[in-house]
């Protein structure tokens, strides 16, 4: 039982905040939401020279992983800069699929060309109806002898845009929300019949819904077997889930700090209005919120790579509940106690707020993830 | 980083069990899995067993007869007791004043009162709140001069748990009315026992006596029973709160508690089916738990620092907040499970060996009772609008 980190990580952790500092600050930041790509290329090479490109990739393939702390130390300064690279698309799920599900040849093509940042490769699984089933897939692959023909939509596919494959799922057999019957297909940028329509999201981040025409893969696309991506797609989602919440908790950190220092400096009444026992209660409660979520991003960052689905489920489904809450109640009371400039574009509260409610409803909102939380909790023994 | 038990401890646990399987009484088990009175005998003789075994004092360093135990043994000790059914241990002694004797007391004092917390043979209770003085400690009002090489004590405590049973009492009495409020108290250890002290019960809203007043009248102590120095005392019931507040994270308890919920939940139907699988309590029962989880956690950062520097910092605070926030609504879940046999109050059902005419299922007896006063952990120890008021000047520094 030890909840330090070691020496090694407490530096990454200090050069990360030292690095996001000197290029996320909130103008900077506000400089890369505007520009087209919607990130900076720049700050993404940046990381590959600093390797945290390849803390899901494994030594053998370029990486240093899986490393789930440093994940959670990385994930937590990217929540705490408001970063937005495409790390959790390219750098932690992308890579877990094709580790895990992929052939010698697709790792050693693909996963080096993802340390290195020459290669952005992002998940495409979510669809229309699916919520946040992993099992739902209405996209279908159909084979023609060494040929395959995908079809679908995929919904909100973070980062497609500045994609240069994609990792399509697709129905290779069954009925949407079966667990067998899915199949990865990589699907490389440029190719007929993908068409990317493009957007940004509520906080800011690239995304697009990708649409797939009739478009023609060879068998050599195919990653892992043919129906059985489920597994790997399930710890992808893990390991994302994981991620996520170390996000969260950077954000959530920097979220609380901002209204602290704001509500003592503002003065209403003759008096900071942080003196006011009213508000004073409110931050406490957002601190705890904050804690809890801190203890819950521990369990998922450890927890994401079991073995045991059902334990792994259940540990990942809390927190993320958990923290999908905190992240509601801590971005709300933050816009309330900052009054009006808190619904204004001009304070980093309002983009904290935002990117704290695109978390909660990232890889399954509170709701479901209690849903998921009950069906993996063992009965009681009567 | 690592969240996993090491083999040692895991060992430990085992060992922890096996004592347990042994030597704790089936009746006292009986009692405390079942939600029913708990005698201050059980108690008693549960501390003397305890002792035997030499862990009468879980969180105690070995030079003062503890078992030296890190954070993670100190947690793993309390799941498994709460979880086996044992009684609590009283806090009095172990987590209030007898690591205030440790840090501030003399030698004489250490060797004179230690021992007998650990054993059992001295039950000690707690004198801080007044008629007068709740939230606001440090407004108390109860007197003690100096005549000679006594104190002579005047005034009121109140709440005071236990204190029917108790042999000593700790309490913080004005020395120097003079000083402003924090600066005129002293600490003072009191023999129950002395002229002039009368105890009189409160009756709490589930009808039990639990809690007392205690008036002194020229109530005459030795000098040799003032801890460290003279109007220094609120010094030492800050630290003494810290620690009243890590023993409040209850999460052991809560973890039983939380079982008993889902076997009653299972039990109770609803259109049928379990109670258990209809989604809103199933989803309100998840909810605690996931939180639960989290507040567990928690506790073993809060022990992991303080096992560092070696006292409860502010954190504390939070744990107190969570944890009785859980304990409430798990108190409130478990008489909700029961629909309306939450209502009938028979209060002899709670002694064990009831064997009247049963009314509804056995489990539901307790239920409203408990609930009711479950409202107390909220208010106690440092309401949790003090222990806000705490984190907001220490952690926020708002």
């Amino acid at each position: 039982m030890d909840f330090n980190l070691s020496s090694e990580q407490k530096l990454l952790a200090d050069s990360l905040a030292r690095f996001f500092a000197n290029h996320y600050g909130f103008d900077a930041r506000k400089a890369i939401l505007k520009s087209p790509d919607g990130f900076s290329r720049d700050v993404w090479s940046k990381l590959a020279e600093m390797g945290l490109l390849g803390l899901q990739v494994p030594a053998e393939h370029g990486g240093m992983g899986p490393a789930p702390v440093e994940t959670m130390v990385t994930m937590r300064a990217i929540g705490r800069a408001l970063s937005l690279e495409p790390y959790l698309a390219s750098a932690v799920i992308a890579p877990a699929l094709v580790r895990t599900a992929g052939s010698d040849a697709q790792k050693g093509a693909i996963l080096p060309a993802i340390v290195s940042g020459e290669r952005i490769v992002v998940p495409a699984h979510g669809e229309e109806g699916a919520r946040y089933d992993v099992s739902h897939v209405a996209t279908t692959a159909t084979r023609a002898g060494a040929r395959w023909t995908l079809r679908g939509r995929k919904a909100v596919v973070l980062h497609a845009p500045a994609a240069d494959t994609l990792v399509v799922s697709a129905r290779t057999s069954g009925a949407a929300g079966d667990r067998t019957g899915i199949s990865l297909f990589l699907v490389a940028k440029g190719v007929a019949g993908v068409r990317i329509v493009p957007y940004r999201t509520i906080d800011g981040q690239p995304a697009a819904d990708v649409v797939l025409s009739d478009v023609e893969v060879d068998d050599g696309a195919l990653l892992g077997g043919e129906g059985a991506a489920w597994g790997a797609l399930s710890l992808a989602n893990s390991l994302g889930v994981a991620a996520l919440c170390a996000e969260a908790v950077g954000a959530l950190d920097a979220t609380l700090a901002a209204t602290v220092e704001y509500t003592k400096t503002r003065k209403q009444f003759g008096s900071p209005i942080a003196k006011f026992q009213a508000l004073q209660h409110r931050m406490v409660n957002m601190l705890i919120h904050v804690e809890q979520a801190r203890s819950m991003s521990y369990l998922a960052t450890m927890r994401a790579d079991d073995d045991d689905t059902r334990e792994r489920q259940r540990a990942l489904s809390a927190a993320k509940a958990l923290i999908g809450a905190a992240c509601r109640a801590v971005g709300q009371e933050a816009v309330q106690l900052h009054g009006g400039l808190g619904v204004t574009d001009e304070l980093a509260v309002s983009h904290y707020f935002k990117r704290l409610l695109a978390i909660d409803v990232s890889l399954g909102d509170t709701s479901h993830h209690v849903e998921r939380f009950i069906a993996a909790t063992a009965p009681p023994v009567v | 980083m690592d969240l996993s038990f090491a083999p040692q401890d895991l060992e430990f646990r085992d060992d922890v069990r096996r004592f347990l399987a042994r030597e704790l009484p089936a009746g006292m088990r009986h009692k405390v899995l079942e939600g029913l009175h708990v005698s201050a005998e059980d108690v008693t003789e549960w501390q003397r067993i305890l002792h035997k075994r030499g862990w009468g004092a879980p969180n105690w360093p070995t030079e003062f007869g503890g078992t030296g135990w890190d954070a993670v043994r100190q947690h793993i000790f309390d799941e498994e007791t709460a979880a086996a059914g044992a009684p609590r241990q009283l806090p009095f002694g172990l987590k209030m004043v007898g690591p205030v004797i440790m840090r501030f007391g003399t030698e004489a004092q250490q060797k004179r009162f230690l021992p007998r917390i650990v054993s059992g043979e001295d039950w000690w209770c707690q004198g801080y709140s007044e008629p007068g003085s709740g939230s606001d400690l440090a407004s108390l009002s109860v007197r003690a001069e100096r005549s000679g090489d006594h104190y002579v004590v005047n005034g009121q405590k109140t709440w005071i748990t236990l204190a029917q049973y108790a042999d000593w009492i700790f309490c913080l009495v004005r020395t120097d009315p003079s000083a402003k409020p924090q600066s005129g108290i002293s600490f003072l250890l009191i023999d129950m026992k002395t002229p002039g002290i009368t105890v009189r019960p409160i009756t709490l809203i589930d009808g039990s006596h639990e809690v007392n007043e205690v008036w002194f009248e020229n109530v005459r102590v030795p000098v040799e029973n003032l801890v460290g120095d003279e109007n220094r005392g609120w010094t030492y019931a800050k630290f003494l709160l810290g620690h009243e507040r890590t023993n409040i994270a209850g999460v052991g308890t809560s973890k039983r508690e939380l079982l008993r919920l889902k076997a009653i939940a299972a039990r109770e139907t609803k259109d049928g089916k379990p109670l258990l699988a209809d989604p809103f309590f199933a989803a309100r029962l998840a909810r605690v738990e996931i939180e639960l989880m989290a507040h567990e956690i928690t506790n073993l950062r809060v022990l992991a620092a303080e096992a560092e520097r070696r006292a409860p910092g502010p954190e504390a605070s939070i744990l107190k907040i969570k944890g009785t926030e859980i304990q409430q609504e798990l108190a409130e879940l478990m008489m909700i499970a029961v629909g309306p046999y939450a209502l009938p109050f028979r209060p002899s059902t709670l002694d064990a060996g009831f064997d009247g005419d049963p009314v509804g299922p056995a489990y539901a007896a307790p239920l409203a009772a408990t609930y009711c006063n479950m409202r107390k952990t909220s208010i106690y120890g440092g309401s949790n609008e003090i222990q806000r008021n705490i984190i907001a000047q220490m952690i926020l520094g708002l």
